[in-house]
């Protein structure tokens, strides 16, 4: 089996700051701010956080808060939860969350809720189990749950989940990996695991393993390397994570990496971007691969930043 | 959209008035971004309309074209939304418009969410439309997540149960591995008005599901089907003699029998009785190197199960340390 070609990914995401003439920068444009999450997350996890200049990058972050206390994907940009999470978890990489107006960015997160307890992505209204999670992440990054209606959000959450143990995007939407994640880190998040089959999900879960020892994020469905993150992060919140065959998982991530230019793809020889290097760094992460930074499933940040940041709240109470 | 015919904004009278709005990327952006000439002219008139608020027939144009371009764009959509609400436009235009624009965008968030917001407007008039619309796009990815949101959310806000659960089947003749169509099949048959519930359909759902297994044993979606046909009625579950027989004939069928296996293992934890047939079809399935008969039949099957599924062998293992010794 290959090794981590760590020093080729660092130079792959220093580099992707570089490159002038990819339609794939030109696309990316508005959702920049996820793509910093990724790649500092990936730089961090793998101990050279220090390689970018914190300053640049807080400011840069700042510049793309929105008067309403949410933050958009660029500067100019709307702002939308999706990238609210994005920014306070570059912050909190860079131990910098005493920058923001705290109030400004709960009352942003907290105007979202709805009725029902769900949480909507903007002023637009979009509903989605994913929000719940963002939200819910987000405010206890800045120790402010207590500002939203707990209960009523883990009920909506709740109300997602599907005969299978699974959860899907909205109740009656078909489960998915990537909202399993949502869902099972929101009910983390609130102490609520509770409201979770573990055994039904755990099995789903697992089942999620094809032949190549990837993880798929659906029935009959390719396996890619971002549900190395979505699927076993799940596992891992709801303490299943034993049931998949860890050193499979490991091969499949490592074939999916370009050795020569660093990188890692969705699927062995397919082109590399920034998403999925982040997933398959943070996938290795979890199955405890050598030398890497430990990562926090429910906060996906490195476990020091998440320790930093309870022990602060704490210190202050 | 060729760029050979292309005509620069630059050079185009109607946007003689409007100085372009460069992005500001700050000093050094950390994940710069490049830009191509065209898309980034129609973004820099689009910055400066935006910053005007100009609700005008010329930036709805200007948004087509920035979609055209990059769609994933939703400050873009947002502008759009406040100028179509400001001139009042024809809201099944914009429909039109965005059938144009959603084959090949059939994963944007953005274009479900605009649809969205559009036919909700457009209210009960808008069923059949996007009723038909998502059977357009299913019918190029029938597993498409986005295609199926939008149709739950039609059906419940606007109506157009009648023909829902043919429409399942339909897909699930096509291809019964779809878990999609499945889990739609559930949620027709636990949610439509028109049907009654579960209770009153779970009969013949369950000799609907039994045809699709045996035709298929392999297919995890089926059996889970089963299974969801009986959530939060275990004693139906380990009682119904249509659910140990599903076991019995494909365990005697001695191929793709993992999930009859694991079936069997679900009822057993559950306190199902096993009749001899049943115990004699998973013995048959032991080989030489299995060990001996166990009187538990429970032991036996995590046995089988520990070889015949490697990759979850660990789960096979503690579903045999939960059993009662």
């Amino acid at each position: 089996m290959g090794e981590l070609a760590a020093e080729k990914h660092v130079k792959y995401i220093l580099s992707v700051e570089k490159r002038k003439d990819d339609f794939q920068s030109v696309v990316m444009e508005h959702l920049r701010m996820n793509g910093a999450y990724w790649g500092l997350t990936a730089l961090d996890i793998l101990g050279k956080l220090n390689t970018v200049d914190a300053d640049e990058v807080v400011s840069w972050v700042m510049s793309c808060q929105h008067q309403s206390g949410g933050f958009a994907g660029n500067v100019g940009h709307d702002p939308h939860i999706l990238y609210t999470l994005s920014a306070v978890q570059v912050l909190a990489l860079f131990d910098k969350l005493d920058v923001l107006d705290v109030d400004k960015v709960t009352d942003y997160v907290v105007g979202l809720q709805n009725e029902d307890g769900s949480f909507s992505g903007d002023i637009w209204g979009e509903v989605d189990s994913r929000f719940s999670y963002i939200a819910i992440l987000c405010l206890s990054l800045l120790h402010q749950l207590d500002k939203i209606n707990v209960e009523k959000a883990v009920n909506f959450v709740v109300s997602c989940k599907n005969m299978d143990g699974g959860f899907g995007c909205i109740p009656g939407g078909e489960s998915h990996s990537g909202q399993i994640f949502c869902c099972v880190g929101a009910l983390a998040l609130t102490g609520s695991l509770h409201h979770i089959d573990k055994d039904l999900l755990g099995w789903w879960l697992c089942e999620r393993q094809v032949k190549s020892g990837g993880l798929n994020g659906r029935p009959e469905k390719l396996p890619d390397v971002c549900y190395s993150w979505w699927v076993l992060s799940s596992l891992i919140m709801i303490d299943r994570v034993h049931w998949i065959n860890k050193e499979k998982l490991v091969k499949f991530i490592l074939d999916c990496q370009d050795t020569e230019n660093g990188g890692i793809s969705d699927r062995p020889d397919d082109a590399v971007d920034v998403y999925h290097t982040y997933f398959g760094i943070a996938g290795l992460s979890l199955l405890e691969y050598p030398a890497l930074k430990a990562i926090d499933p429910a906060y996906a940040l490195p476990v020091d930043v998440v320790n930093r940041i309870r022990l602060r709240k704490k210190l202050a109470v | 959209m060729d760029s050979d015919d292309r005509i620069p904004l630059s050079e185009r009278p109607e946007w003689s008035d409007v100085t372009p709005l460069p992005q500001d990327d700050g000093p050094n952006p950390i994940v710069a971004i490049a830009y191509k000439e065209d898309f980034a002219e129609v973004m820099n008139y689009f910055r400066a309309v935006y910053r005007a608020d100009e609700r005008s027939p010329r930036s709805l144009d200007l948004t087509a074209e920035a979609i055209a371009i990059n769609p994933g764009n939703y400050t873009v959509w947002h502008f759009r939304r406040l100028i179509l609400e400001a001139l009042n436009v024809n809201l099944h235009d914009e429909l039109n418009f965005l059938d144009d624009i959603a084959e090949s965008n059939t994963k944007n968030y953005q274009i479900w969410h605009h649809r969205r917001w559009v036919a909700q407007k457009l209210g009960t008039d808008a069923s059949r439309k996007e009723i038909e619309f998502t059977k357009n796009i299913l019918s190029l990815d029938s597993k498409n997540y986005h295609a199926w949101s939008h149709r739950q959310w039609v059906l419940q806000a606007l109506g157009g149960w009648e023909d829902e659960l043919d429409y399942c089947h339909e897909l699930l003749e096509e291809d019964v591995f779809n878990n999609s169509a499945w889990n739609q099949r559930y949620f027709v048959i636990t949610r439509s008005p028109l049907l009654g519930g579960l209770k009153a359909r779970r009969e013949s759902e369950v000799s609907y599901t039994v045809e699709a297994i045996l035709a298929h044993p392999e297919n995890e979606s089926s059996w889970r089907y089963l299974r969801g046909l009986y959530s939060g009625d275990t004693h139906s579950w380990i009682t119904a003699p249509q659910v140990s027989s599903v076991c019995l004939k494909v365990l005697s069928g001695k191929r793709n029998f993992v999930f009859a296996l694991s079936t069997l293992m679900n009822l057993l934890c559950h306190g199902f009785q096993p009749s001899q047939e049943l115990r004699d079809a998973v013995d048959a399935l032991r080989t030489p190197d299995d060990s001996p008969t166990d009187p538990d039949l429970a032991n036996t099957v995590c046995l089988i199960l520990e070889r015949v599924d490697p990759i979850r062998v660990n789960y096979w293992l503690w579903k045999k340390s939960k059993l009662p010794q």
